[in-house]
């Protein structure tokens, strides 16, 4: 399995939002009432989202050049951002997603 | 808004669209007869879904997005066609991780398995010394899980599970199970000895005393973090401090079991007609069982605790286990069987023999005829079709810990809890409640 590396030292504010990111391609997202489970077949690990709108921004990250433009593509509203950062944070420190530019 | 507080453990509880995964015995059929046996394997079922059947079956979960299936048996891999539907599944997104005694390890088999992320195995293992193994799983089955093992090691596969059913014999053995785990660079696995199947008729004498069940919590507590339980130990938290996991039962609610001939049951330890939901053969296959069954709609019905809700430990424990409780014959809204508080034990001392649930189906190879050698009476003696005593619907009695809030987020994961399997006969072993 490859790892996509993430710091865990404060990975709220070590994740980059001006960076591209993208769903690990071990991930299978599996979308629920209350927003999504996620599978990582590569540490075997069951997460999941808890509202449907980090659904829509982990969705769009693929199709986006930043994490900051899935953001406000998914109708993040600017005070809400910070939470939308930790939130995405804990997920690339879960290897759920990673820097698209470092192979998944 | 981004959270939605309490909603996740009830939509849990209340049971999802699809299981998270669940646990497919593709086989009656097994080259061992181990005495603990859940689902009194022996013979293939003449009925047992044939390749196509499976496939389809396969196709339904890549459906319903089930992430991955736990295939179990009998001994899966003695099917013939058991690779064809693990690449299948694999192929079809559907994970697998199987269940073995090893038979089937060759070194070959090891270094394909080793190379997917999409097959995890598990190798059963009952005593930490060939006597004690070999006493529970039979002659020759400690040899052969050891063989697997290093087969797997030797072919780079990393953190393979090994699987111990904990008995009376084998919890002084706990620090030796982790030896040979390391030894293979391997993780291990501890399950609860359960009442069901052939385990019904040796559980009385194979269970762990009152000591012994204190030695394994105490254990568990130091050595958590390395170890999976499946969730499966969940009555020992009336000790005191909780193990780690979620403590909700499943059945029925995010797991179950489908057996080899295609009956749906609500749990791997509740395979008796009382938990039979329904057959995937049936109109509207796997999906309208899962969904529509009125067993399944039963499970997920808010539940009360009955006798236990009065006890001060019941906030953790919840009652313990509806399989454990029903196999030994006791009202499923009372205590567990191996309650801590021995808040069973009256009720376990009225129970006659003929008030316990025999297993039904039992594929259990019938004993050769011998000239009344005073063979060990037990489930292989009693006829595979047994007298039609249906019970009526169980008034089922389930529940869960309740969970402590960590932190804030919308997103609920937590990195630092060890990483468990998150899918073993209780798919949220492990997982810790996201922050609400």
């Amino acid at each position: 399995m490859t790892a996509c590396a993430a710091s865990t030292d404060d990975p709220a504010a070590a994740f980059d939002l001006d960076a591209a990111w993208q769903l690990d391609a071990h991930v299978s997202v599996r979308p629920e009432r209350f927003g999504a489970l996620l599978y990582h077949f590569g540490t075997r690990r069951l997460s999941f989202l808890k509202s449907p709108e980090l659904l829509a921004v982990v969705g769009s990250l693929a199709g986006q050049p930043t994490a900051r433009a899935a953001c406000a593509q998914a109708g993040v509203p600017a005070a809400e951002l910070n939470r939308y950062q930790a939130a995405l944070a804990t997920l690339a420190a879960s290897r759920l997603i990673c820097r698209r530019e470092s192979p998944c | 808004m981004l959270s939605q507080p309490a909603s996740l453990v009830s939509q849990f509880e209340y049971g999802l669209d699809a299981p998270i995964c669940l646990t497919w015995e593709l086989t009656y059929a097994c080259n061992l007869s181990c005495v603990h046996c859940l689902s009194s394997s022996g013979r293939r079922d003449p009925r047992e879904l044939d390749t196509a059947q499976c496939l389809r079956l396969i196709d339904e979960f890549e459906r319903m997005q089930v992430f991955y299936v736990n295939i179990g048996g009998g001994e899966p891999t003695v099917r013939p066609d058991f690779w064809e539907l693990v690449d299948y599944a694999t192929a079809h997104h559907v994970g697998v991780k199987f269940s073995t005694n090893g038979i089937k390890i060759t070194p070959p088999v090891a270094a394909r398995l080793a190379g997917s992320d999409y097959i995890d195995v598990q190798i059963s293992l009952d005593g930490a010394t060939e006597e004690v193994n070999d006493a529970i799983r039979g002659p020759g089955s400690y040899r052969t899980a050891l063989r697997a093992m290093g087969r797997l090691a030797d072919a780079g596969f990393r953190g393979f599970k090994i699987s111990v059913v904990m008995t009376r014999h084998n919890i002084p053995q706990l620090d030796a199970f982790a030896s040979i785990a390391d030894r293979f660079g391997a993780q291990l696995r501890l399950t609860r000895l359960r009442p069901s199947g052939r385990g019904a008729s040796v559980w009385g004498e194979l269970h762990p005393t009152a000591e012994q069940q204190r030695e394994l919590y105490d254990w568990l507590v130091a050595h958590g973090e390395r170890v999976l339980t499946g969730d499966s130990f969940f009555h020992l938290s009336a000790y005191g401090e909780p193990l780690p996991g979620l403590n909700l039962c499943g059945a029925g609610r995010v797991v179950c079991l489908i057996d080899p001939v295609g009956d749906v049951y609500a749990c791997p330890f509740a395979i008796h007609e009382s938990f039979l939901a329904g057959n995937v053969t049936g109109a509207g296959g796997f999906t309208a069982v899962w969904r529509e069954s009125e067993l399944f709609a039963g499970l997920r019905r808010p539940q009360a605790g009955g006798a236990c809700e009065s006890c001060a430990a019941f906030g953790t424990c919840r009652g313990g286990c509806m399989a454990a409780k029903f196999f030994t014959g006791l009202p499923l809204d009372g205590p567990d069987p191996e309650c801590v508080r021995g808040q069973a034990e009256p009720a376990l001392a009225t129970v006659t023999a003929d008030g316990t649930p025999q297993p039904s189906p039992d594929h259990s190879r019938r004993p050769a005829p011998a000239g009344g050698t005073g063979a060990v009476a037990g489930p292989a003696e009693q006829p595979a079709a047994g007298p039609a005593t249906r019970p009526g619907p169980v008034p089922v009695t389930i529940g869960r810990a309740p969970v402590t809030p960590t932190g804030s987020g919308p997103v609920a994961i937590s990195p630092r809890q060890p990483p468990d399997r998150a899918c073993d006969e209780n798919p949220l072993a492990g997982f810790t409640m996201p922050a609400e």
